[in-house]
This record gives C-alpha cells, structure tokens and sequence, in this order.
C-alpha cells in the first residue's frame, strides 16, 4: 500500500476537494497545489489520510444525525430499551474500527515519516524521475535574523537577503540556523518547513519541478517584525539560475565579511532584497557555532572542552561582557547585562563544520511492504552513490 | 526601533513609573474607561443594596464547594468576556490588514493580544470553568457533604482569581508578554523580551497554578475517600471518573509548569542559563518541558466534558449509558496516553523520523478510545428516547463538530502532514475546533443542565436557542476559513498579509466571530431573562426537572448547605434512577446534627498577599517583595493556630429544611 | 440491571439512617501524600534539567573542581541524623509524651539547621569564587536543584518551629498528632530527595 500511496491518492486528491469545496477550485491551496516534489507528497499524504479517516468519520456523523431524528422523543414508533446498556459484539465493533483504521494510517505515518524526512537526501526529483548520480546538490545555507533571512549559496559565493533563487529540477540541500530567536523556515511550495535555532543546524531537502515565483517566511513567530519576514522564492531554470547568480555578483554591494554580517544580523524589518558576494566559506559555521563575533568561544571549542570535564576553575574568569548592541534594538538595556556574557576564546582555532553526512535517499517506489519482493529494477543503480544502499 | 525599551529600576517603586501607563494608546485609554465606569456602577450598587456584609460573609469567605462553584463560574465567565474581546480585535486586525494596510493595532499591541487571547482562555476561561463544574457537580454526584479540605478549596478559588487579577492589570499598568501564550525562549528570556510582560506572564500563571494544583489534589482526594456507602469505583458517575482522571492529570501535570516556569524566571531575575543561547542553556528543553504539561492540560480540559456528555446523553435518551465499563477504562486509556505524545507539537524541530513516528502514532492511538467514546454516546441514543432540551441539543453539535476537529488532529499528527501544517492557520482551526466544538459547547451543556439543579429554576429556553444557533453556524463560519487559509499556507501570529486574495477568508473569519459574538449576547440575554422570570421558570418537581439519573437529582434544588439530610445508600450506577424505581422513600424524621466546615477570610487575605506579591515581583520593587512574602508566611502560619474549624448544624434547623421540602414536593405533586 | 439481582421485596436501605460524620482530618493523610508527590514531580525535573544540563560547562569548572566530598558528607549525615531524630519524636508521640516529642522535634531542627548552614557555607564558597549560577548551565541547574531542596528544608524547619509551639500550647491532640505525621513524611521525603541530589550530582559528579 505505501508504494501506491501516491498514486492511489493522486486518483484520490480531488474527490473531497471536489465534493466539498467546489468554490475553492481556483484559490490557490498551495499545500495542496504545490510546485516541489516534497511538497507534493506531503500534500497527497494530507488528502490519504484525510479519506482514510472520513471512512469512519462520515458514517459516525450520518448516524449522530439518524439516531438524533429516529430515536427523538416524539417518535413513539421507534422502539424504547431503556435498560439496554451493553452488547459485547457492539463493543467489538466500536472499538476495532477505530483501531484498523489506525493501523492503516500509523503504517503510512511510519513509511511516509522516514521517506519525506526533511535531512534525508531526496532520490527523485518527480515521480517517475530519478536523481542522475551525476547531479550535484545545491547547497544554500539559510540564517534567520531578525527579521529577515540570509541566503548564502557557497559553491557560488553569493549571498542574498530576502530573496531566494533555485535552479528547477535539481535537489537542494538547505542547512538553517538563526542569529537570536527561534523561527521556522518554510517555502509552501517547496517542502515543508523545519525550525531555525540559534546555535543548532537542521536541514532541509527539497527540489522545485515547477518554475515561477513563490513566497517563503518564517512559520514560527519571533517577535515585533516577524509579520514582515517574507522572502520570494524563485524557481527558474538552469540556465536562468546561472544568470540570476552572475548578475547577483555584479549588483553585489559588497563581500559579506563577518564584520559586514553583524551589521546585517542587527534588528530591522520590511528589510529590502540584498545582495552581497560570499567570500568567508566558515561565515555559516562560526553563525551556527555562535561565535562570528571576533573573540568569542565557538560552540564546537565549548563542547569537546565540557566533554574533557570544562576548564577547570581557571576557566571561571573566561567570561567577556558582550560590547555589540545586536539587543539594543529588542529594547534590552543595561538591566539585562548578565544575558549579553559570552565566553571567551582561548586561540583563534578554525571552526569546524557541523555538517554531518546524511542519510542515505531511498525512492518511495522502493518500499514494498514487508515480506515482498523487490523486484528487480536495473536502471536503479543509476539512482545515486553505489556503495551504500541500505534497501538493495 | 522598538519604542518600548526596558525602564530602569529605581529603589522605591522599582520599575514602575508613570510611562508604564498605556496611555499612548486611545483602545486601552478607552476601555480603562469603561472598566472604571462600569467598576464604580457595580460597587455603587452593591453599597446602595448594602449587599457587601452578604458577599463577604456568603460568598467570599465560604467553603461551601457550591458556593465555590459557582464563583468559579463567575470567574471564567467574567475572563471569556476579555479573552473574546481580543479574539475580536484579532479578527479585526487580520480582515484589515491588506495591501500595504497596517491594521489599526501596533505589532507591540497586536503580539499582546494574541498572546493574551491564549493565556486567558485556557487558564483563565476553560480552566475555571472545568473545576467550578467539578466543584459543583463531583460532592453532589457522590453523596458527600462538602469536599475533603473545603479551607484549600477556597483559597484555590483565590488564588487562581488572583492570578487572573494580576493578568488583567497589566492591562493599564506597563504590558503583557509579546511572545504567544506558551512564551517560548529565547524570545522569552531578558534578552530579547527585557520588560515587564512575559513577568506578568510568569507570575499570573504561577499563582493561579498553585490555586489548580491544590484544587487537583482536593477534588482527587474527595473522589477517593468521601464517596457514599455503597459507590464502589466502578459504581461511580461517568462525570465523577472524568474528573478524577482530569484532576490526577492536574497534580501530575502542573507542577512541571511551576517548575518550568521557575527556570524561566530564573533566567529573567537571577542571570541562570537554562533556556538562553549562550553558557550552555537550551531553549529547546523549554519546549519540551512546557508541551510535557501542555498536552496533558488538553486533557485536562476536555475530559470532564466527555463526562458531561455521558450524562447528558444518557440522562435525555432516558437510558442506561451504553458501554459504561468501557467508557470508563477509555478515560483511562486517555489520561495515560496523554503523556506519551507532547513532541507533535514540535515535529518540526528536527527530532528525526524514528522519534517523529513514535510520537505520531502514540497521538492517532488516542483517537481509539476518544473513538469509542464517540461510538457509546452513539449507542445511548440508540433505541432511546430522546428530548431535545437544550443541553443534548448542545451535545448532538458537539458530536458533529468534534469528530471534524478529532480529524483534522490526527491529521497533523501525521509528521509529513505537519511539516506543511505547522503552525498555520490549519492548527488554529484545528485546535479552535476540539476547543470550542468540545469543550465550550460542553460547558454550555452542562451550564443549561445543572442551572436548575444551582439556582432552583431552568434557563430561558427561546435565548438558549438563539445562542444554539448563533454559536454552532458562527463557529463554522468563523474557522471553516481558517482551515482553508492553513492549506493555502498562511502561518499563524500574522499582523499583516501581502496576498490580496486571502483577505475575503479573513473578512468571512470576522464574520463568523460576530455571529459568535452574538451568540455570546444570547447567552448573557438567556441567563438576564431566566434571571428576571425565575418564578416562571422555577422547577417544580423538587429538585429532578430532566428526570435525571445521578445522586445530585436526589436533593434539592439549590441544594441545603449539607447537600444530603442523611447519606443516600448507592446499589446502583445509575443511583437517583435505581432510588425512584424502586421507591425509595425519603426519611422524614429521625435528623441529627450534621458537622459542617466554618466559613473562613484567610484564603482570600493570602491570596491578596500572593497578588502583590506577584505585582512586586513583575515591577522589581524588592522591598514589597519581602513584606507580602513575609505576611503571606505569617498568615498562613497564624491560621495554623485556628483550631476550631467547623461546627454542627443543629437537627432542629437540618428538620426546618427538609420539612419545607417535604411540603414542596407534596405542592409539586 | 441490578433491580433485577436484587429481589424485589428484600429490605433494601437507600439512606444511611445511621451515619457518623467523618473523623476529623479522615482525608489528611491521603491528600499530603499526593501533594509530596506533586512536589516530586518538580525535583523529578530540576533532576531532568541537570541530567540534561549537568554537563555542559561552558567552559567553565566542572564538579570535580568545585565539590568538596567530605563537607558534602558531613552535611548528608546531618540532614540523616535529623531523619533519625524525627522518628524519635514520632516514638515519643505513640507513648504520648510531649515533652520528648518537642526535645526531639528542637534536636531535628538543629540538625537541619546545621544542613543548611553547610549549604549556605557551600554556595557562599562558589559565589564567591565565580562559580555562581550564572556561570554556565551546569551551575544554574546545580544550584537551582540544591537550592529548591534547601529551600524546602527551610520551610520544614519553619513547620516544625510553629509545631513546637502549637504542641506545648495544645499538647497532643489529635490534629497536632495528625500534623506531626505529615511533617514526619515532609521531612522523610526531603531526606529521599537529598539521597538522590548526594548521589546523582556529588558523588557522580566527583567520581566520574
């Protein structure tokens, strides 16, 4: 069942939609509708389960409403067992329907939870076409400051603010991180969302098989601009993207240093597309370490020196008054000094990288239910890396 | 750019001054007021018909768990009032809001009254709700006389309307948290939200939790040990097991909110690191403790309506509950499995898919009993007969609305589904709908249900209709939009929009909230009117107007302050019903003395002590702080001392009652 | 259903002609075990908080630099001691003896005088050298967990001083008698609460 799930509730989408909400037909449900493999999926998984539960869910209301009409006390026809309390094939029944649908819908929940895992990296770009092995993913790294997102393609070393561009057809592995408050990235087109902490790193993976224009923001309120944190989303073609990027690098307005990025990390909002040329490969490391400020501990150095049993008592005095005013525009004065301490760095040691192999990408057309064969599928080594895949 | 930066902190008044007056902003000026206007009117009144010796000694000092009730009641009905005013302006705000429109609301005051609207409903609206019915309904239903600690229940009382108080100044003095209602850091922390609000956030909270917590565990207690001879646990009320397992949730829940509030104000006051950025804290542990208590709160809420149902049905069908013993271990089910799912409100942090399934599929299991639940309900009505007064009427929408809401939780309880619901206006729809669709019509229900049993006559019935009406179609026409705009991905917490053609959902949304709004006015029109024709109105079969089921039929309505004369005896679920058919005949003569609880001011005068306290706290005025802790101390210490805490109402005033109800019944006969 | 068991002309009681009110305090005991339960659940998670929380240093000292096992021992026998005590006290009580109980009841309070005294000793020490609570998460959760079990200390000693009084005013009436027993497990519970805090924070701490 799985392996049909997108077929069989692609037949499936417009029945409710269609039954129910004829007028809605042309208002855009992007979830729904969307222009992204992943999204896509996400979307048929919403309406499967959606059928899956009004299979219960509608003869529970058809018989609400005919009980309420039959068995009304007016009614002196219908019959009357007023001691008529229990019945053990009834209790059967009520409690193993509820029970079989979800099982059905936990299996699905199962399957499609690990396959649209937003870290795994994606097998297809649409149905039916997989990810060539020679395809590169593109790499964006994503930040959310307050109250706008920075972009930063590093393969191309261009950075943008509020404005995002993506070559259709071809997978792009976002890794998100945030500057002070939570938020959530999410393109509805795209794939889903998943949270931007600071000092954490998430991943995204996602791809575009539509071109056109779409909206990002942040899902997760983050304080007094965050109705303004909106980007557009760009899907264009390859060739197009090539473009997008050069001409990025000739408006440039400038290299985005680390001393240019706390600039841009202060508080604005209804921030304007900004477009700077990346130059600092460690510039999203030391952001999700915590330490772009010059002189500050990165997170990475803190966490093997804990894991050695800290600094001893040497390092108590380690602690600096942060001198930058990133919280002055949030209102913070000197009230607050104890939340504006960072640790001190001991050298200038590299940041290391958070960035983690993941796993593997599996086609959903793989999945076959337990105790099936895999039929054999030669064009499937063409899928991606050889060596190891977990479900061949 | 925030206009709105930390003040500093002075010696005598801390950080209070003059600025901390909203008076920049007319919506407030103008509502300030009519808060005025309208508090001198009342307290006007109350002088001229010298009610205020009666309200104190009555009402404000009592430990009857009625009484209690009914303020609670009171309390809940007074807060919905503001926290649908805000739910309002939102609807305002959003419908507005377009095409380079800024609204009419700032986002300082537009991210206060969303934050505001979640706090008051649930803590200051359901909750009062939920345990001023318990309180009313559990001791009649088990034939006891007053709950076990009746002094705690009444300082619970206070204590949560303190916490309610001190929400509400902030208001007109300084503001309240910009932050939603769970206040996550760090956006919570000194950091990022340096002023007063989210402390009036923690501290209102904080007061009215220890006020809930206490009343768990007496409601508890009472359910253990004060039941009537013969209540086995299987013989209790479906009501009764509902609020026993709402109420163990209660005490197994809330103290981690005081705990995980205490780290947060740890943070804000002391300079700790448990949920800020840097030094080591991790904001996300906030999430996950804060959830650990939300989701068993959802439970909280919604369980001891399912009890209300149960009766309600099962009393209008004139039958037997279907499936008692299964209903009773789905509750069971229920409050156990509500510990087992608080990370599907952050599947979207990145757990990982292992941990994401579990927790989704541990969500859709709870679907099973609340599943069957719905089936037994189903099958009361089943070859019954059944009258539509207005508390099945209330309980048929709930089982039309709530399965649409049951759905769509399932639904985002798929983790890829949520990926794309999250937060959006999908969710608010979503949780808008078990809210109002379970627990609010259930309220209603059990309002228009135990009113005569309360006050001795029953609700206007044309008003009551009305309000049916007006709320059931404003409800859907208020959040069927909402669902849809969740699934063009609109996010929640929004203040302004680009897209124009979302703005018709939004102006659909404010419509059906003024179609709310009038039901809402039915409602305050249905009890002015029952009020005014009380004697038209009044129950003339002593104390059993729905031919209902349950021990608190048995006496009368209102109840006397002993609720029973002498213990009924229960050989039956279905006690009242079993009592009446087979004849039972009320004893008439033979009374004693029956020991009873004294009245007592402390509860209210420490409460009073806890409100400044938690005033001092939100401003900094560290001189207040130690003398209203100190006095709350002695005070509780003092009281102590008092030994002498009840008395004995004598048989000659016990015999005075019953007779006069002996003579009511024969009248009514 | 059940009018169908019960014959129909068996003499069936539906009121209690005979009732006895309830003894006073009949509920006490249930209601404060559940509130210490309650309790629990707070240190249950300022236990989490440090679990998770315990090791993250910021770079700073960890328990091995600052803990001083042998004063935490000693300070570990007091609040034991004072455990011991109060079962004295409970003893005196069931033979009814009002002076011991308060003897008793003064020498517990000394003991957990003492406690808190080591405490304080111990937390002024940390301050003072820099290692207060703002110094990195451990620390927060550190004094934090210690501190909410010192605290609860405090207010059992406030009980306990206020029962003194109440029972050389009353003697041993019932309620006192009711009040003492619950003390008594207050007192029990802090000392269950400090085993663990002694084991899980110092001596894994120092040990690890």
């Amino acid at each position: 069942m799985p392996s049909n799930l997108p077929r069989f509730s692609a037949r499936l989408r417009l029945l409710p939609l269609l039954a129910a909400l004829p007028l809605l037909s042309g208002c855009g449900l992007i979830v729904l509708d969307p222009a992204g493999d992943v999204a896509r999926q996400q979307g048929d998984l919403i309406v499967l389960s959606t059928v899956l539960m009004l299979l219960i869910i509608v003869p529970v209301m058809a018989l609400t409403i005919f009980f309420a009409w039959k068995y009304r006390a007016s009614n002196k026809e219908a019959t009357y067992k007023p001691d008529w309390d229990h019945s053990t094939q009834l209790e059967l029944v009520i409690w193993s329907a509820p029970l079989l649908i979800i099982i059905c819908l936990g299996a699905v929940t199962w399957v499609a939870t690990h396959l649209l895992d937003p870290y795994r990296p994606l097998a297809r770009t649409a149905p039916g076409q997989p990810v060539a092995a020679e395809v590169q993913l593109l790499d964006v790294q994503v930040v959310a400051l307050d109250w706008k997102w920075l972009f930063i393609y590093p393969e191309q070393g261009v950075a943008t603010v509020n404005e995002l561009a993506l070559p259709v057809n071809r997978p792009v592995r976002f890794r998100i991180s945030s500057s002070s408050v939570m938020n959530s990235f999410y393109v509805p087109a795209l794939a889903g969302q998943i949270y931007a902490m600071p000092g954490m790193e998430t991943k995204l993976h996602g791809v575009f098989d539509k071109t056109g224009e779409y909206e990002g923001f942040s899902a997760n309120y983050s304080g007094w601009g965050f109705s303004n944190m909106r980007f557009a989303v760009k899907s264009l073609p390859a060739g197009e993207f090539d473009q997008w990027v050069a001409a990025t690098k000739a408006s440039a307005e400038g290299d985005l240093s680390r001393a240019e990025y706390l600039k841009l990390e202060k508080p604005t909002h209804k921030e304007p597309v900004r477009r700077f040329a990346a130059s600092d490969p460690q510039l999203f490391d030391a952001v999700v370490n915590m330490c772009v400020e010059p002189g500050k501990m990165c997170m990475h150095d803190m966490m093997s020196l804990d894991a050695a049993g800290g600094a001893g008592i040497a390092g108590i005095g380690n602690v600096r008054q942060v001198a930058y005013d990133k919280f002055a525009a949030r209102g913070t004065v000197d009230a607050a000094r104890w939340s504006m301490r960072y640790v001190a760095a001991y050298c200038s040691a590299p940041v290391m990288s958070n960035d983690r192999p993941d796993a593997k990408p599996v086609a959903p057309e793989m999945l076959k239910g337990e105790g099936l064969p895999v039929p054999a599928r030669p064009e499937r080594t063409a899928l991606t890396a050889p060596a190891a895949r977990p479900m061949s | 750019m925030i206009p709105h930066p930390a003040p500093e902190t002075g010696p005598i008044l801390g950080k209070l001054s003059l600025e901390a007056l909203p008076l920049h902003e007319p919506i407030l000026v103008a509502t300030f007021i009519g808060v005025v206007l309208g508090g001198i009117a009342v307290l006007g009144l109350i002088t001229k018909f010298r009610l205020w010796g009666t309200l104190w000694t009555e009402w404000f000092t009592t430990v009857d768990h009625k009484r209690i009730g009914i303020m609670y009641m009171i309390l809940g009905l007074i807060m919905f009032l503001r926290g649908f005013a805000d739910a309002i302006m939102m609807r305002l705000q959003q419908a507005m809001a377009f095409g380079g429109s800024e609204g009419y609301l700032t986002p300082h005051h537009y991210d206060q009254v969303f934050t505001a609207h979640g706090v008051i409903m649930i803590f200051f609206v359901a909750m009062p709700f939920i345990t001023g019915l318990m309180n009313y309904v559990v001791p009649l239903q088990i034939g006891a006389r007053d709950v076990s600690f009746p002094f705690l229940n009444n300082f619970s009382f206070w204590m949560t309307t303190a916490g309610a108080v001190l929400t509400m100044i902030s208001l007109f003095i300084g503001e309240y948290a910009q932050t939603g209602w769970l206040a996550y850091p760090p956006l919570s922390g000194i950091a990022y939200s340096p002023n007063v609000g989210v402390d009036y956030y923690i501290w209102g909270l904080q007061i009215a939790g220890v006020g809930t917590t206490l009343s768990g565990i007496n409601l508890v207690v009472t359910i253990l040990k004060l039941r009537a001879p013969g209540m086995g646990l299987m013989k209790m009320p479906v009501f009764t097991w509902t609020s026993l397992c709402a109420n163990i949730l209660i005490v197994a829940s809330f103290p981690i909110l005081t705990a995980t509030l205490v780290l947060l104000s740890l943070d804000r006051y002391v300079g700790t690191n448990f949920f800020t950025n840097d030094l080591g804290g991790s904001p996300m542990m906030y999430v996950n403790l804060i959830w650990i208590w939300g989701h068993p709160e959802v439970y909280i809420l919604v369980l001891p309506l399912f009890g209300v149902f149960s009766e309600v049905t099962s009393t209008f069908s004139g039958k037997r509950l279907f499936g008692y013993t299964s209903m009773v271990y789905a509750t069971i089910c229920i409050t156990i499995l509500s510990y087992l799912v608080w990370l599907h409100h952050f599947f979207t942090m990145g757990s990982g898919a292992s941990v994401n399934s579990f927790f989704g599929i541990t969500t859709m299991v709870i679907s099973i009993p609340t599943g069957a639940k719905l089936f037994n309900w189903l099958f009361t009505m089943y070859r019954g007969r059944i009258r539509f007064e207005l508390p099945m009427m209330w309980t048929v929408a709930f089982m039309l609305t709530f399965v649409i809401g049951g759905m769509t939780g399932v639904l985002l309880a798929v983790p890829p589904a949520d990926f794309v619901l999250h937060n959006s206006l999908f969710l608010i729809a979503h949780f808008h709908n078990v809210i109002i669709g379970g627990v609010l019509f259930g309220l209603f229900a059990a309002i228009n249900y135990w009113w005569p049993k309360a006050f001795g006559y029953k609700l206007d019935v044309f008003w009551g209709k009305i309000s049916f009406w007006c709320w059931v179609v404003g409800f859907w026409v208020a959040f069927t939009p909402l669902y849809i705009l969740g699934l063009m991905g609109v996010t929640r917490r929004m203040r302004v929009f680009d897209d124009p053609s979302l703005q018709i959902w939004f102006v659909i949304a404010g419509i059906g909230a003024l179609i709310v709004a009038a039901g809402i006015g039915a409602m305050l029109v249905q009890f002015a009117v029952s009020i005014w024709r009380r004697k038209e109105l009044r129950d003339t079969t002593g104390g059993d107007p729905w031919e209902g089921r349950t021990l608190e039929w048995a006496t009368s309505s209102p109840p006397p302050d002993y609720n029973f004369a002498f213990t009924p005896v229960i050989h039956d679920l279905d006690a009242w019903y079993d009592m009446k058919t087979r004849g039972a005949q009320r004893p008439v003569d033979g009374y004693r003395d029956i020991h009873m609880p004294s009245n007592t001011g402390t509860g209210m005068i420490l409460s009073g002590f806890c409100l400044v306290m938690g005033f001092a706290l939100v401003w900094h005025i560290w001189w207040l702080v130690a003398l209203s802790f100190a006095a709350t101390i002695v005070g509780a210490i003092y009281h102590t001392f008092n030994y002498k805490r009840d008395f004995d109402i004598p048989a000659a005033t016990v015999a005075a009652v019953e007779e006069a109800r002996t003579r009511q019944l024969a009248a009514g006969a | 259903m059940s009018a169908k068991t019960i014959t129909a002309d068996a003499p069936v009681q539906f009121y209690d002609l005979d009732e006895h009110a309830h003894p006073e305090g009949y509920s006490t005991m249930l209601g404060f075990w559940i509130y210490l339960m309650s309790d629990c659940l707070i240190f249950a998670i300022l236990f989490a908080c440090y679990a998770v929380l315990g090791g993250s240093y910021a770079a700073g000292p960890a328990p091995k630099d600052l803990f001083d096992l042998k004063l935490i021992a000693l300070n570990t026998a007091m609040l034991l001691f004072s455990s011991i005590t109060y079962g004295f006290a409970v003893l005196q009580m069931q033979q009814g003896k009002v002076k011991g109980v308060q003897i008793w009841l003064a020498v517990t309070a000394l003991f957990g005088l003492a406690f808190l005294g080591i405490e304080l000793y111990e937390f002024h020490h940390l301050i003072e050298i820099g290692a207060g609570p703002q110094r990195s998460a451990f620390l927060s959760s550190f004094f934090t967990l210690v501190g909410t079990h010192g605290l609860h200390v405090t207010f059992g000693i406030i009980w306990l001083v206020t029962l003194m009084f109440q029972l050389s005013k009353h003697g041993l009436i019932a309620a006192n008698k009711r009040r003492v027993m619950c003390l008594s497990m207050f007192w029990h519970f802090l000392d269950v609460v400090w085993i663990g805090v002694f084991t899980f924070v110092y001596l894994m701490g120092v040990l690890r």
